[in-house]
């Protein structure tokens, strides 16, 4: 396959020069040029660490044939003395789309969502193409490889930057002067993958990151079971996928937090991707580190924002503000890690604007030495290219950059940039530098003229008997054209000089008087000292950038250090303990190692920190049953079975609702899936350490759940033409009666010891079956409620919780009889018409009814005070105090069967407490302080001074920011991020097409 | 504990002993009241304990101590270790507009087009919404009705929450305008592959001056004598006369600050911001130009990740204490159903920084004076309407919201619901299982 195609287009370049030897040539004869090319007396940087400071590059054929300090040139060598030149291997750039059209989004208009394929012989999802090859689409873009060539690359590799499996990429040299059969290095060059579905195919699954990432970890399986010879029918995708097993696979993930998803999706099935960062991997550097890939490095450092608006200012957020200040540090960061990476111009709008963002990255710290193995080394040895490409060993290709110096100097002029042995001239090395002081006369005056400034647009300044004439100058290829008025600043004359520049650089020709006379001219060069112009670069070059330490997390409200555990003695609270003891008036709780560890009065201890409690409460820590915050994603409503994806993948550590939860006295948190299909995704269970890493978040050895919905939602009442089955509740029943049938077989022939086709979903469904997982079911009337616990009463497994639940009350004995829990919304409801019915005295029913009843808040807002929505089942049903407590505690703990750890204080359980300045159920009560297994996550004094932390770092941001525009600094328009706040019924629009 | 079972026995008594038949409005008061021995709260920040107050005929005949040698009239009502408060007022809002959020058939709300200052809420008004009803167990038994939408959304009226058709509800017909500033910012459309962030609006100033425009224009209509009938200009005449407050839907400081600019130059004098989400920081701006601020909910989540979190909890406070007079209020998400924890966002702004009777007047004598309808509502004074209640405890702490008795214009109003109405079916059925 490859052969042909290579054919086709080495034939379609028909234009080339030098047609391979078997070609029939009909324009003349073949005249083939077999002459060596020597660069003699530069300094050549044959790797970034070996450097010859005076020698000779020898190339050949496009090849090097010697580089070193002393070489033989053969007569037939035309040479080039570069003296005073530096020599650097040509830049290789891993990531591009280069000669590859960007591919189409599908013109479709129609608004009804596709959930089938649009192919068959293919995988069920278009969006998976390891099939596709960027050769076949790869035609020469000479006018950007001219952007290329002038940042000083030689080399890029490319592919069709679309879907989730993308194919081959291409590995090309940047030689405009020969076809494809020279300059395709490598037509397969890696494969490569990301988590962004096609734009060209509107198939709806997956709608989220997480379902992205169950497809890749789907796919992986199915490969195997492929490549063993089980299936029965033909999957061309499967079978590039598993041609392509040998090749690099590269991940485009684009940030950090993405990175490390990529990478445990490869880790799992024995692929180590190389993976592109999004430039702020510095916020996690160990965490980065610890995923042992190699990177690939952008450098579109962000602009200062345009904060002249004061108002527009105000809407900043410190995150970007500090995004701004920071990730110029990031390839130092990485450096100084030893994390190895590659750089990019990947997210640049051209690769013209490299070489300033590079300089700005040395100027952060990334040393010299780092930068050129990020370009040239790194990129050959990642690509498994390291013999041919990135250095000037003997017999690498002659790609290779002719510099006036260190090429990582702002000053240093690129002058050629040679490819495959072909030259690029990007600046004329042998252009004369004619700036300097000039004497001539004219007519007997003697005049002085001084030229200043770059080559192609030199200044002059022309004077005589102390005065400035006007004057314009014009140097191209040692001719200089100058025009200066006569004396007579009354009228517009001009007198005019045409001359050349000698080896001495003096110049001499004629001068033209407004006459028309003609004189000889000459006028003789002397250079002037130095500038003081140039020292003020200097200074300006030592001046080293402040750079604002990252908090944990790196936003507002971010501890400067992770806070540790201490060890807390809280004497004279009134203790809600949760247990039988009750709430318990004047007494001490001592916590030490993360636990409680006594109750009690007159304790002491002398290493705690002692914590006045009088006329204060303390509490064991909030815990919402049904939270969608510090999540990327919540939904994956492509398929009307996710069991297969889970909110463990999609932790965002950096959402401030963490902070802001803390602040209302939440500890634990399950992070549900959205109720967009009868079977949603896996949750995550949580405790809000503000400030750790996303995994660490997670409970260990956490209990399974998974989230089920019924009603509204699932049959996808406010789509205009709901394709998807099902589309009323009794498919609702259907759907979960299909898929447990199959699960049931599915586990029977797994358990059988037979050969199966492991499928994560199924899998998962089995978990169920076998009372490995907990369901937690989006319900609402009572009808569907009653129906789902038949169902599962059929497959011989329980519900553990239904949640919002809010016809409960209806049906709370058969809740009772089945054991299933309720977590309810307090006093929700007439937003939809399933929840008409929904009354708040729906907890307080369930509970008499014996059913074990939480509050939720299913929302970000209504989560910082679910004391007082617990409270409202005082108010709603005469609740006692006491136990409406335990519906935001011990009761969401029972139901998460976390409440052997926390939900209650009592020796030995996880010191997750909270002081609060007044009964917790009051409107009055504030939470003062929130611990979570002994370590302070929030503490109202604390919280102040983080506030003006904020303000004093934010105003200092604006000023550098004003600095820098003043100091004549692009800048970019003020933008604020919106972060979606999350609810059940939430999409990603990210990844929707 | 103790206290709470009496309280969930006294509650569920009650309740069986209101079979009748839920949202049949009371009728006219017949018989005079007499409260005795409660703290009244009386709204104009004042506390009375162990008061009396005594109604008949609708209005307050008397306010003070129990200790008053005075002759109590009609039924006495023993108010002992009770409170009392004036009716809640809940301004800007949808009730009886809409009954299900997701229902489109049941949404009146907002209207087609940009300017509608002829469209009136009053007329839709469904005084016999299962969400209206809900309001009064807790104590909220005044709204004003507003219409939303467009530049100019439309007329406002103010109702009582007990009543047979919307003209009896009718407290005050038309008392203001209300419309949407222009927005500072506007937002990408993420669906064209647009960043779905914030960015500045670039027609800011093009919209501000169609708004200069047309109340200009409006304003030279209602000069005139000639003119063919323009029924948007004629409605808008009330805020040149002074005879309708305009409220000003705005949030940020730009546009408060452009809002308060443009009712001066056009010599509008009552105004009053709603929203507000920056007001704090143009507080010196609103006390100058008496501007009065009708609050967003003040359980919201803060608008930018830097914000203090307790922010929206004490911005009732930042206004306050600088002299402004604030009202709250409920809109935004799932407002109507939310508005019944109108009392509750009180009580939150008392956790941050206000006193209690502080508090309550941002629900009380604040959006009546706002409203225009401080003659007769808003605080338990001689003279005014006896639209008042009385709780088991604090009114402002859901713990203790416990709402016994209710009156509006001296009408001893029905505290059931649709939503007691099922408490009380279900619970009995687990009871008699």
């Amino acid at each position: 396959m490859i052969k042909k195609h290579f054919l086709i287009i080495t034939l379609l370049c028909s234009f080339s020069f030098y047609a391979q030897d078997y070609f029939p040539k009909n324009d003349g004869v073949k005249a083939k040029n077999t002459n060596y090319t020597a660069f003699t007396n530069a300094k050549i940087f044959v790797t970034p660490t070996q450097v010859i400071n005076k020698g000779t590059l020898l190339i050949h054929n496009g090849k090097v044939v010697a580089s070193g300090a002393s070489v033989n040139v053969p007569k037939n060598a035309v040479i080039i003395d570069v003296s005073g030149k530096s020599i650097y291997p040509s830049f290789i750039d891993m990531y591009s789309s280069f000669g590859v059209e960007k591919p189409k989004r599908s013109s479709s208009n129609s608004r009804t969502a596709q959930y089938d394929a649009s192919r068959t012989g293919y995988y069920w999802n278009d969006h998976i193409m390891p099939e596709n090859k960027a050769v076949n689409k790869f035609k020469y873009d000479s006018k950007l490889a001219k952007t290329f060539i002038n940042a000083g690359f030689g080399v890029v590799n490319t592919h069709i930057q679309d879907g989730i499996v993308r194919g081959q990429g291409t590995l090309v040299a940047l030689n405009g002067n020969e076809g494809n059969e020279t300059r395709v290095l490598d037509a397969s060059s890696g494969q490569y993958l990301s988590f962004r579905k096609s734009v060209t195919s509107r198939q709806a699954y997956p709608s989220s990151i997480m379902g992205s990432m169950a497809l890749l970890r789907q796919l992986y399986l199915d490969a195997d079971w492929y490549a063993k010879g089980h299936s029965k029918t033909k999957d061309l995708s499967i079978e590039a996928l598993n041609l392509n097993k040998s090749l690099v696979q590269i991940f485009d993930a684009g940030s950090r937090a993405n990175i490390l998803r990529a990478d445990k999706v490869g880790d799992a099935y024995g692929v180590q991707y190389i993976i592109l960062g999004g430039g702020d991997e510095y916020e996690r550097i160990n965490d980065i580190k610890a995923t042992n890939a190699s990177l690939i490095i952008p450098i579109n450092f962000p602009k200062a924002y345009d904060v002249e608006n004061a108002f527009l200012a105000s809407t900043l957020s410190l995150a970007d503000m500090r995004a701004w200040n920071q990730k110029p540090a990031n390839p130092k960061i990485l450096a100084d890690n030893n994390v190895n990476f590659a750089l990019t111009t990947h997210s640049l709008k051209s690769p013209d604007a490299f070489k300033a963002h590079l300089l700005n990255a040395i100027k952060h710290g990334l040393s010299k030495e780092k930068a050129l193995e990020a370009l040239t080394t790194i990129p050959a040895q990642l690509l498994g290219k390291s013999n041919m490409i990135g250095s000037l060993k003997n017999g690498h290709q002659a790609n290779f950059l002719i510099t006036s110096g260190d090429v990582f100097d702002k000053k240093t002029k690129l002058f050629e940039n040679w490819v495959q042995g072909n030259q690029n001239v990007i600046k004329n090395m042998n252009t004369k530098d004619i700036t300097g002081d000039y004497e001539f006369s004219l007519n007997s005056q003697t005049y002085k003229m001084s030229i200043s400034g770059e080559s192609n647009k030199l200044k002059t300044k022309i004077t005589s008997n102390e005065k400035v004439r006007g004057s314009k100058i014009a140097y191209k290829d040692d001719w200089v054209n100058i025009a200066f008025t006569t004396a007579d600043s009354t009228k517009q004359k001009f007198i005019r000089i045409i001359a050349n520049v000698d080896s001495d650089k003096n110049l001499n020709g004629k001068t033209i008087m407004p006459n028309g006379n003609e004189f000889s001219f000459f006028a003789k060069h002397s250079k002037k000292e130095e500038d003081i112009s140039k020292e003020a670069m200097k200074k300006d070059d030592a001046e080293s950038e402040k750079v604002f330490p990252i908090t944990y997390p790196n936003n507002s409200y971010g501890f400067s250090a992770l806070p540790i555990a201490e060890t807390l003695l809280f004497k004279n609270a009134t203790v809600w303990t949760n247990e039988k003891e009750g709430i318990l008036e004047n007494t001490d709780v001592l916590i030490k190692n993360g636990k409680i560890v006594k109750i009690g009065q007159n304790l002491s201890d002398n290493n705690a920190k002692v914590i006045d409690a009088k006329n204060k409460h303390l509490t064991s820590g909030i815990i919402d049953e049904h939270s969608h915050i510090a999540a990327a994603s919540i939904n994956e409503g492509g398929q009307n079975s996710s069991a297969e994806v889970s909110i463990e993948d999609v932790i965002d550590e950096t959402d401030v609702g963490i902070y802001r939860n803390l602040a209302g006295g939440v500890t634990s948190i399950q992070i549900l899936h959205g109720s967009a299909n009868p079977i949603g995704g896996r949750s995550a269970i949580i405790k809000l350490k503000w400030g750790e890493s996303a995994d660490n978040l997670i409970y260990k050895s956490s209990p399974k759940f998974i989230k089920f919905a019924l009603g509204e939602n699932v049959k996808q009442t406010r789509h205009q033409n709901g394709v998807r089955f099902p589309q009323t509740r009794m498919g609702v029943e259907q759907v979960y009666v299909d898929y447990f049938t199959r699960a049931k077989a599915y586990d029977a022939l797994k358990k059988s010891g037979n050969p199966y086709r492991k499928d994560i979903e199924l899998d998962v469904l089995a978990q169920i079956l076998n009372k490995e997982r907990y369901v937690s079911c989006h319900s609402y009337v009572q009808s569907e409620i009653n129906m789902l616990m038949k169902v599962a009463e059929r497959f011989n497994f329980n519900i553990n919780t239904f949640t919002h639940i809010l016809e409960g009350y209806k049906v709370a004995d058969k809740m009772k009889a089945h054991g299933v829990g309720g977590s309810t919304f307090s006093d929700w409801w007439a937003y939809k018409y399933e929840v008409n019915d929904a009354i708040p005295y729906n907890a307080a029913i369930m509970h008499n009814a014996g059913v074990t009843v939480a509050i939720n808040s299913d929302d970000g807002e209504m989560s910082r005070r679910l004391n007082q929505e617990a409270a409202k089942s005082v108010k709603y049903g005469g609740i006692s105090e006491e136990e409406a407590w335990k519906f935001v505690t011990l009761n969401p703990a029972k139901l998460l069967h976390i409440d052997e750890r926390v939900g209650s204080i009592k020796v030995g359980k996880d010191a997750d407490v909270v002081l609060w300045s007044h009964n917790p159920l009051s409107i009055y009560a504030k939470a003062e302080k929130t611990i979570i297994e002994g370590v302070t996550y929030f503490d109202l004094k604390q919280d102040e001074i983080k506030r003006s932390k904020i303000k004093h770092e934010k105003s200092e941001l604006i000023n550098m920011m004003m600095q820098a525009k003043n100091k004549g600094l692009k800048t970019q328009p003020i933008k604020k991020k919106v972060k979606e706040h999350l609810h059940c019924d939430s999409i990603d629009n990210d990844y929707q097409h | 504990m103790k206290n709470s079972k009496i309280v969930f026995l006294f509650v569920m008594l009650l309740c069986s002993s209101m079979v009748i038949a839920q949202q049949t409005p009371a009728p006219k008061q017949t018989k005079a009241i007499s409260i005795e021995g409660a703290t009244a709260h009386l709204g104009n920040g004042k506390v009375i304990e162990n008061s009396l107050i005594m109604f008949d005929d609708g209005k307050i005949t008397f306010v003070g101590s129990a200790l008053t040698k005075i002759a109590r009239i009609g039924e006495i009502i023993d108010g002992k270790g009770k409170h009392i408060y004036p009716g809640f007022i809940l301004p800007n809002s949808t009730l009886g507009l809409v009954e299900i959020d997701a229902v489109k058939a049941t949404d009146d709300d907002a209207e087609m087009g940009t300017w509608n200052p002829h469209i009136r809420s009053l007329i839709a008004y469904n005084t016999e919404s299962k969400v209206v009803e809900s309001m009064r167990p807790n104590g909220v038994l005044l709204g004003q009705i507003t219409p939303r939408g467009g530049r100019i959304s439309g007329t406002s009226s103010v109702v009582q929450f007990d009543a047979w058709n919307w003209e009896d509800a009718t407290v005050k017909t038309n008392d203001g305008i209300h419309m949407n500033w222009p927005n500072s910012f506007t937002r990408g459309r993420w669906w064209l592959g647009e960043d779905p962030g914030l960015k500045a609006n670039k027609k800011y100033a093009d919209q501000v001056s169609e708004v200069t425009n047309y109340f200009k224009a409006s304003k030279a209509y209602n000069k005139g004598s000639e003119s063919i009938t323009n029924l948007p200009f004629e409605a808008l005449q009330g805020v040149f006369d002074g005879s309708k407050t305009l409220y000003i839907n705005a949030n940020d400081e730009k546009g408060i600050t452009d809002a308060i600019n443009f009712s001066k130059e056009n010599g509008i004098t009552k105004v009053a911001i709603v929203g507000g989400r920056e007001a704090y920081k143009v507080a010196n701006l609103l006390k100058q130009n008496n501007v009065s601020v009708l609050l967003q909910r003040v359980h919201s989540r803060p608008n930018n990740d830097d914000d203090d979190y307790d922010l929206p909890y004490k911005k009732a406070k930042l206004l306050v204490d600088n002299g402004i007079l604030v009202a709250l209020q409920a809109s935004g998400q799932m407002e109507r159903m939310n508005s019944r924890n109108l009392p509750f966002y009180a009580g939150t702004t008392v956790a941050h920084g206000l006193t209690k009777e502080q508090a309550l007047q941002l629900i009380t004598i604040n959006p009546a004076k706002i409203l225009g309808i401080d003659a007769n509502y808003g605080s338990i004074e001689t003279g005014k309407s006896a639209t008042l209640f009385i709780s088991e405890g604090d009114a402002l702490d859901m713990r203790t919201n416990i709402i016994i008795h209710a009156f509006i214009d001296g009408r001893k109003i029905s505290l059931d619901t649709h939503q007691t109405k099922l408490w009380k079916r279900y619970s009995d059925k687990f009871k008699n299982q």
